[in-house]
């Protein structure tokens, strides 16, 4: 494998990792709260369809962007009320809107574009357009930082950059404030957080939103960054797959962000190499599509470090006598 | 700090001053469950008030109305004369109430600092509020014997140390009103009276403890005043002084309490179960059980004395063939001079020896509380055949043995279909018992047979318990009131810190000695 | 928690949210410009109105009474499998192997070697999540979707690549052999001299299902280890006093349950493809979490759900023929029963708790 092939790989990593990053994100938070979500997958399921229908309605990514948040905020809503304000089952919640958007999205396109679940193609204002980092043609000439950084790190839409500066906000807000510190204890205990007199379904539900709006930004930017428009079931699993980073991630933000690319990765090796070829084997490419599953299932069973989740996931919070 | 300006209040005549705090015509009812019923209580600023009732009196829902926790149908709350409408935690937190609860309220993976300025921080920053509790900490700790390290994380601290920390979010939240719900259950007795010296450190600074407890001895040792509640109602608050223990007791359940069980001496036979050197290392690596020797002989009751957690669970649930998960079990035991695996052990094998077993939490081990009556009367016996038909369970003869149990064991209602959770925390304990005595044990192993039951309950149990004795069989009994070990016990051994500490004979012991060896001091210590 | 009834919450509960979740689907429909009160109409008369249409719907309904069985069994023991996919895309492997392997002479002898074959690859796919529920505490739910994708994965490669005949282009195995073909239901009808549901993939793995309902009955509600499952599913820590151990019920209940979602292989490959192809299961798995919810993990439920979700389905694909709605209505009907029956059944049960409030006095 020679270099420009190598530098053409972990670029696009990068950009298959960020909307990876941006759901795994969403969990960390929803998660952090003690609130299970198995239902990144819709949010972003509907969120790319929502902002690739407005943009390829209004010609504006930007106008698709809110709506997708939006479309992911009303999904997030449906959770909050039936894992949180209702103390239902919130697994059986996150199956129902993972159905929910699949459905949903097709009948919607079908019936308002009439393509068989597809959005029309975006093009121009309507989609992401790559920015160029400062200094990136400059440095080029550097060995070894000049051509990772131009062509790796440069060149992106500007959601990869966003959700890059996510990782140490999160980790800032969740470890440096007050509402991190609360958030954190509603998902390990949430009586210490209730009898301190501080609402758990309010901090609870604050996470849930804050996952929908993470999803609905990695939603649009599958539908305008990644690809130029919607299709059906288009996000392929990426919901499942930034669920087994953030087990990887050991719920952590920076580890996060190793998950992701390294999942990432994987997945534009497959792409570049359907079948990977290594000396006397062959590696089929559904290997590489099944790793992060096999991964996930291998540190979840605790045979490579240990996977420790919130201690009060998926309990709904009942006061207790 | 709060009690610094609390301490000038006190130096004026407490007479003239309003009371603390002031119930006036509290009510609340849960469905059809009258929890409290037009309470009125007055609690002297600058003293210590106890609060003593049976299990389900009500003490914990008229604790939990003052802070916020429930809502109270009628009544109103007056603290320092001023009526205040507490409608949530929040509200009980500014007008002044601190409070502990019996299962602390911590986060287990923060540190203590962190613990501490949980929804009591300065602003929207962490930093400045860890500096400024670091400090505080540091002046509370010397003010009233509080030293805990701030940068502890709170699951690596001893139950006590995490006591201290709850008194601490309470301090630090500026409470003058602390209110703490049976403080003493988890502690040893040195524990114990180190909390009591705290208390009355902070009732001298002119803060004002409610103590809610059922032990009467820690009433009489520290509270300036008793109250006393009964089904709900507030039946008397009398200064502790002028009041005994019997007295007390008397009010609790509202007749003389026999805190005696009649009972012949006992005849003890041939040994049961003979137990050496059984030791337990849990799977996080502790210790927990450190060579326990024991025998058990028939027609004897052995109680075993202790506080919770020195041990006592883990070995009922050896005996009984459940140990945790992970853990490693090393030892020799003998039934009836049959040798009895400790390790790798199986419930359904210590039922077939003869072994029976009431457990320590009959909601959570003892019984399925969503199974009917019925089908809990042969649970753990479920594969015994005489509940079988061919393949099938054979439930008509369950139904059958279930009915005759029920009268046998007067539950009621004597409704076979009722699910477990529809019974009274007395009828679920008979039902327990009716299971596990009827099959006949050799061996009866029981844990905290009365916890949360009413006295009647209790008083029918502790006579069937005899009768077994009686009978010929051998009782294992593990209780953390000591008055019930001292009652039916006929031979009395301590545990502490995963040792036996010595071995008494009821009537020759005082529970001052066992108390003692109950906080690890006395023969059994050095090895 | 408001307390209701027993048959209140049993019945009256799931009809709730069934007309909830069909009043929401209206308004959708009513959203994208259709009348609902035609989608209704087409989708009765597409399902219910021939025998053809019935046929259809007790062929999905064969399906979904299989992986519907199939969570409940898993649910009774506390577990919440959400693999029934993958397990019944691995039972389809199982079915095809024992299929190609023998010249079958008679669909007789086929059919119960093809049932142990399914049963046993659904179960072999469900015994690795469940053993790592059992020893290394592992979360059933997530390791049972990573499965999901990992037979997808599995499947994918075996197809394409293995199990694909030579010269053929397509992701499938080769036909299976003449003597497995199932008796449909439509010949069996004309041999009682009926002419019912021609040319429908009904088949007599739908006897099958409705035996298996009995005995998921009987296991549960008569057997000893029904009743450890339930025991272990109430709760853990009362089971291990009893002497139930928490691992084998976790790895027997899994067996069971992978077991059932693999036998729904014989309707769908060998009952109607007579091969097995690319996502042959197309989501019965997942409509086995609804069935489930939807009949309260009662067999007598289940079936009843099971009809019914063979309805919207053979439905829906009647309406994405004669309507403008596209048969993925019934992925949203199916989502919003899952919502109100798993997640919001507190809700449901606020709604109607008025009801008994006056009588009941608590």
């Amino acid at each position: 494998m020679d270099l420009a092939t190598l530098l053409q790989i972990l670029d696009s990593a990068t950009r298959l990792m960020a909307p990876l990053l941006l759901a795994c994100l969403a969990g960390l938070w929803s998660e952090r709260a003690g609130v299970f979500d198995i239902g990144l997958e819709g949010k972003m399921l509907i969120a790319a369809f929502a902002a690739a229908a407005v943009a390829a309605v209004t010609g504006s990514v930007w106008a698709g962007l809110a709506a997708g948040i939006g479309a992911s905020l009303a999904l997030a809503c449906v959770h909050a009320l039936a894992a949180i304000t209702f103390r239902g089952n919130q697994l059986i919640s996150g199956v129902a809107i993972n159905f929910l958007a699949s459905g949903l999205t097709v009948l919607l396109g079908q019936s308002w574009f009439g393509l068989g679940g597809r959005t029309p193609s975006l093009e121009g204002a309507a989609r992401f357009a790559p920015v160029t980092l400062p200094g990136a043609e400059a440095l080029r000439g550097v060995p070894v930082i000049g051509p990772l950084y131009a062509e790796v790190l440069s060149g992106h839409t500007p959601l990869v950059y966003l959700a890059l500066a996510l990782v140490p906000a999160t980790g800032w807000v969740l470890y440096r404030t007050r509402f991190g510190l609360r958030l954190r204890a509603v998902g390990e205990n949430p009586a210490s957080v209730d009898t301190a007199g501080v609402s758990v379904v309010r901090l609870r539900w604050a996470a849930v939103l804050i996952a929908g709006v993470l999803c609905g930004v990695a939603g649009a930017y599958l539908a305008t960054g990644l690809s130029a428009g919607f299709v059906k079931e288009m996000t392929a699993g990426r919901g499942y797959i930034a669920l087994a980073a953030l087990i990887f991630a050991n719920w952590r933000p920076w580890r996060a962000l190793g998950a992701t690319f390294l999942f990432g990765l994987m997945e534009a090796v497959a792409n570049r190499f359907p079948s990977l070829e290594l000396g006397p084997i062959t590696v089929p490419s559904m290997v590489m599509t099944a790793l992060p599953y096999i991964l996930t299932v291998i540190i979840l069973a605790g045979f490579i470090g240990r996977a420790t989740p919130p201690r009060a996931g998926g309990e709904p919070y009942v006061k207790e006598r | 700090m709060g009690l610094t300006a609390a301490t000038g209040d006190a130096a004026r005549p407490a007479t003239a001053a309003p009371p603390a705090i002031e119930l006036r015509g509290i009510s609340k009812a849960f469905g059809p469950v009258q929890a409290n019923r037009d309470i009125a209580l007055a609690v002297r600023r600058g003293t210590i008030h106890g609060i003593v009732g049976e299990n389900g009196a009500g003490k914990s829902t008229l604790m939990s109305i003052l802070y916020g926790f429930y809502r109270p149908d009628a009544g109103q709350i007056l603290i320092d004369g001023r009526e205040v409408a507490i409608r949530d935690s929040q509200a009980a937190i500014r007008a002044g109430i601190g409070m502990v609860f019996q299962h602390f309220k911590l986060v287990p993976n923060f540190t203590v600092l962190e613990n501490v300025i949980l929804g009591a921080e300065d602003g929207a920053l962490l930093a400045p509020s860890l500096g400024r509790a670091r400090r505080e900490l540091r002046q509370l700790a010397a003010d009233y014997q509080l030293e805990v390290d701030p940068d502890a994380v709170v699951e690596d601290l001893s139950v006590g140390h995490q006591q201290r920390v709850e008194i601490l979010k309470a301090l630090y939240r500026r409470a003058d009103i602390l209110i703490l719900d049976e403080p003493t259950g988890v502690l040893t007795p040195p524990e114990a009276d180190h909390l009591f010296r705290i208390l009355r450190g902070l009732r001298d600074q002119g803060a004002t403890v409610i103590l809610i407890t059922h032990k009467l001895r820690e009433i009489m040792q520290i509270t300036d005043a008793v109250s006393v509640m009964r089904r709900g109602e507030m039946v008397a608050t009398v200064p502790t002084a002028d009041t005994t223990p019997e007295a007390l007791a008397e009010l609790m359940v509202g007749r003389k309490v026999l805190l005696r069980v009649d009972k012949a001496p006992a005849a003890p036979g041939a040994p049961v179960m003979e137990l050496a050197g059984l030791r337990m290392v849990d799977a996080d690596g502790v210790e927990r059980l450190r060579g326990i020797d024991l025998t058990v002989r028939a027609g004897e009751i052995l109680g075993i004395a202790g506080v919770s957690g020195n041990g006592q669970s883990q070995l009922l649930q050896i005996l009984g063939g459940y140990p945790e998960p992970g853990a490693q079990v090393t030892g020799r035991a003998t039934l009836k001079g049959a040798a009895l695996p400790l390790a790798g052990a199986d419930a359904r094998q210590r039922r077939r020896v003869g072994i029976g077993n009431i457990p320590e939490d009959r909601q959570a081990e003892g019984l399925v509380m969503d199974f009917a009556a019925w089908e809990n009367m042969v649970f753990g016996h479920h594969r015994d055949p005489e509940y079988q038909a061919g393949a099938m369970m054979d439930n008509d003869a369950i139904r059958q043995r279930t009915a005759r149990l029920m009268q046998r064991f007067d539950v009621r209602p004597p409704l076979s279909d009722l699910a477990a959770r529809n019974f009274s925390g007395g009828n679920q304990q008979k039902i327990v018992c009716a299971r596990e005595i009827e099959e006949g044990p050799a061996l009866l192993l029981v844990g905290q047979p009365t916890r949360g039951v009413d006295i009647g309950a209790i008083e029918f149990i502790h006579r069937r318990l005899v009768e077994m004795r009686d009978a010929g069989a051998a009782i294992l009994l593990v209780s953390v009131e000591l008055d019930e070990i001292l009652a039916l016990s006929d031979r009395i051994a301590v545990m502490f810190d995963g040792r036996i500490m010595g071995e008494r004979l009821p009537g020759a012991t005082t529970a001052g000695e066992l108390g003692l060896m109950m906080a690890g001091v006395g023969e059994g210590r050095a090895r | 928690m408001t307390r209701l009834p027993r048959w209140a919450d049993l019945v009256l509960t799931p009809l709730i949210s069934l007309v909830l979740a069909f009043g929401l689907s209206a308004l959708v429909i009513l959203a994208i410009g259709e009348s609902p009160w035609l989608a209704l109409k087409t989708m009765v008369t597409g399902a219910l109105g021939s025998s053809y249409g019935w046929g259809y719907t007790l062929y999905y309904a064969t399906n979904f009474v299989f992986t519907g069985l199939a969570v409940a069994v898993a649910y009774h023991a506390g577990l919440f499998n959400i693999g029934g996919e993958g397990q019944a895309a691995m039972g389809g492997l199982g079915v095809a192997l024992v299929c190609l392997a023998l010249p079958w002479p008679h669909w007789a002898l086929a059919l119960p070697a093809a049932m142990l074959g399914g049963a046993a690859f659904g179960a072999l796919w469900a015994l690795i999540p469940a053993w790592l529920q059992a020893k290394r505490g592992s979360h059933i739910v997530i390791t049972t979707i990573m499965f999901n994708f990992i037979a997808a994965a599995a499947l994918n490669y075996l197809l394409a690549n293995v199990l694909r005949p030579t010269g053929s282009m397509d992701p499938a195995t080769a036909r299976f052999p003449e003597g497995t073909a199932l008796p449909r239901l439509t010949d069996m009808a004309a041999a009682l001299g009926l002419d019912w549901g021609k040319a429908t993939p009904a088949n007599v793995s739908f006897l099958v299902a409705l035996a298996a309902c009995g005995l998921v009955w009987l296991l549960i509600w008569r057997t000893r280890l029904g009743y450890e499952i339930r025991a272990f599913g109430k709760s853990e820590r009362a089971a291990r006093y009893a002497g139930i151990s928490p691992a084998r019920i976790t790895v027997v209940a899994m067996l069971i349950s992978g077991g059932l979602a693999g036998l729904m292989a014989i309707n769908n490959v060998m009952g109607e493809a007579g091969r097995l192809v690319l996502n042959s299961v197309e989501g019965a798995g997942f409509i086995g979490i609804a069935v489930a919810l939807m009949g309260r993990n009662h067999p007598l439920g289940i079936l009843l759900a099971a009809l019914l979700f063979g309805f919207l389905y053979q439905g829906g694909g009647e309406l994405a023929l004669f309507t403008q709605i596209p048969r993925e209505l019934i992925v949203v009907i199916q989502a919003l029963v899952i919502l109100f029956t798993g997640a919001l059944d507190n809700m449901v049960r606020m709604l109607i708790a008025p009801l008994f409030a006056r009588r009941g006095g608590a």
